[in-house]
């Protein structure tokens, strides 16, 4: 595999699905891409498109080698080019894992692979994947863990190019999936060739995926480097993805200056100049910090100081969070101690947002 | 007591069977396999025919295809001299055609049960279709595959209708269990009839203890018991 060197798959895919039509087009090298989307959004759909499980209506897939001099057309319909699941050499983990109840451990890991080598490779990847003792075992007698361990093996017995995780976390109670987590971002960093996850989960596609892309309604609505996106998802809608609890419609009065129309025509001042394309401002849960008296009245003249009064604010408790929402459903999110029970000692009397803290957008929050 | 219905019986249920069995499974996985849904309604509608029509109508199609004067009868008698029509062949031809539909249907139910996401598994590690057919397929669908077995065996066993069309009555040829039953009642032989009707009950009662407990024990091997 590493003999490929820089491997690429291009993918352009249309598709009508019963209430919207699936259009996305996209480019990825190596390390793992995140497609991050809601259940029904068609990110599974473009999945098995790439996969050759469904047939698009429309568009291209390829795999290109090193320069792109050499490419591998999976599916191409301009010249009715339709390459069988089979000689693909793209490897699906199923949400359910989809491990062969009438095979062992051992047989379904084996099964992809052809020749005298079976044997080695079997044990190969029983070893890799701390399969050893259960070789002998059928799918119905594994954990949901060792069950996701064996299909990923059988994936990588088979030496895929590229490799699709369909919500690979799905199935599973909170705990497992945290340690799992770790364990699958470990074998992704060995695997050199493509990988794609699709999740709707915001902290999987954050820890697993060097890049990303947003996904709604079968289109793709913003792409890119992850952090780079979650710090600066430039639309609404992209950072509403990203989890950012708080937008509010806006009106520019300065240079750094803007007020915010949803919550209460609350004037801000931000880091950055605001431009004509802004039209909504996103503060994260987390990035409010607490003020009390004595420092509000030390910000309240400076023009950075972005206050927010406290009123009548609705607590919830979390194990390690404080949820507390303010007036004009602002939400605040403030990390506790599980030993502490009574909030009246966290609420200030002021909130504050640092100026860096405002994410200026653009688009019509929801 | 004339054991002849006896044997013809069990010679006549087991070869349909067999030629059923594999018939009506390889029927289902064409059609499962089937893309286009008008084709697939067609001849599913087709397929199952014969567990709709009388059997006496069924049997009527068979003579007129089978019949010394039928396309196909005629063909036989032509280049190999047999007549089907009225010969032992013929019940097994009957049985084979009224139990048919219940194979297939039986099999199909169990194969559209099958986790589609396992085909589609076995397709992306390289497996081939027939591969996919004999390792995933059908190992996963066994439960469902036997019992339609024990339906169809059954229904052969007690095939009446079509066999008096196309094979008749024929004592010591033809003359299956259920036709000697009807005989000896017709004869007013009530105590043979008995008889008959006991082999009958024996037989069908224990064929189906049989594949159920094969079916039982395919099904749990296949989860991993």
């Amino acid at each position: 595999m590493e003999a490929d060197g820089n491997i690429c798959l291009e993918v352009k895919i249309e598709k009508r699905l019963k209430s919207f039509t699936l259009d996305v087009g996209f480019q990825t090298e190596g390390g793992c891409l995140g497609i991050l989307g809601p259940s029904g959004c068609g990110k599974s759909m473009a999945l098995k498109s790439i996969a050759g499980i469904v047939s698009p209506d429309r568009g291209r897939i390829a795999v290109r080698y090193g320069r792109g001099e050499q490419e591998r057309i999976l599916y191409d319909s301009s010249c009715k080019k339709n390459e069988s699941p089979q000689r693909r050499r793209v490897g699906y983990l199923f949400q359910n894992y989809a491990l062969f109840p009438n095979m062992s451990v051992e047989e379904n890991i084996g099964i992809g692979v052809r020749g005298r080598e079976k044997k080695i490779r079997v044990r190969e990847m029983l070893e890799r994947f701390r399969l050893g003792g259960l070789e002998k075992r059928y799918p119905g007698q594994l954990s949901g863990g060792q069950q996701q361990r064996v299909a990923l093996a059988r994936i990588m017995a088979y030496e895929p190019e590229v490799i699709l995780l369909d919500e690979p976390f799905s199935a599973m109670d909170t705990h497992l999936k945290e340690k799992l987590r770790l364990e699958l971002g470990e074998i992704l960093k060995d695997y050199h060739g493509i990988s794609i996850l699709v999740t709707h989960d915001r902290d999987e596609a954050y820890q697993l995926c060097s890049n990303m892309l947003l996904m709604d309604q079968g289109q793709v609505i913003a792409g890119g480097n992850t952090k780079a996106l979650f710090q600066n998802p430039v639309t609404c809608r992209a950072a509403r993805f990203t989890g950012c609890k708080n937008i509010s419609r806006i009106e520019r009065t300065g240079e750094r200056r803007i007020r915010a129309l949803d919550w209460g025509n609350l004037e801000l001042t931000t880091a950055e100049a605001v431009g004509d394309e802004i039209t909504a401002v996103g503060i994260r849960a987390h990035d409010f910090e607490a003020v009390s008296g004595e420092e509000a009245e030390k910000w309240a003249d400076c023009p950075e100081g972005n206050l927010i009064p406290v009123r009548n604010p609705s607590v919830s408790e979390m194990p390690f969070e404080w949820y507390v929402t303010l007036d004009h459903g602002l939400w605040w999110k403030t990390e506790k101690s599980i030993h502490v029970h009574s909030p009246e000692q966290v609420i200030p009397q002021w909130l504050r947002v640092p100026p860096s803290a405002l994410i200026l957008l653009t688009g019509e929050p929801e | 007591m004339d054991w002849s219905p006896i044997l013809i019986s069990m010679k006549t249920a087991s070869l349909s069977i067999f030629i059923t069995f594999f018939l009506g499974i390889l029927a289902a996985w064409l059609v499962v396999r089937m893309r286009n849904p008008v084709w697939k309604l067609i001849s599913d509608g087709i397929l199952t025919l014969p567990l709709v029509l009388p059997p006496t109508v069924m049997g009527f199609f068979l003579l007129d295809l089978f019949g010394v004067k039928g396309w196909i009868g005629s063909f036989f008698v032509e280049y190999f001299s047999i007549k089907i029509a009225f010969s032992w062949p013929a019940t097994v031809l009957a049985a084979v055609t009224m139990s048919f539909p219940l194979m297939y249907r039986s099999a199909r139910g169990a194969f559209e049960q099958v986790d589609q996401n396992l085909i589609s598994a076995a397709r992306t590690l390289g497996m081939g279709e027939w591969e996919i057919f004999a390792r995933v397929l059908l190992p996963n669908a066994i439960p469902g595959v036997v019992s339609g077995g024990v339906l169809a065996f059954a229904r052969g066993l007690g095939e009446f209708g079509a066999t008096s069309m196309i094979a008749g009555n024929i004592a010591g040829k033809t003359r299956t269990l259920p036709m000697a039953v009807y005989s000896e009642v017709a004869a007013g032989n009530m105590d043979t009839a008995y008889d008959y009707v006991a082999v009958i009950v024996v037989i069908a009662f224990l064929s189906v203890c049989i594949m159920n407990g094969a079916a039982w024990k395919a099904g749990k091997e296949t989860h991993g018991g």
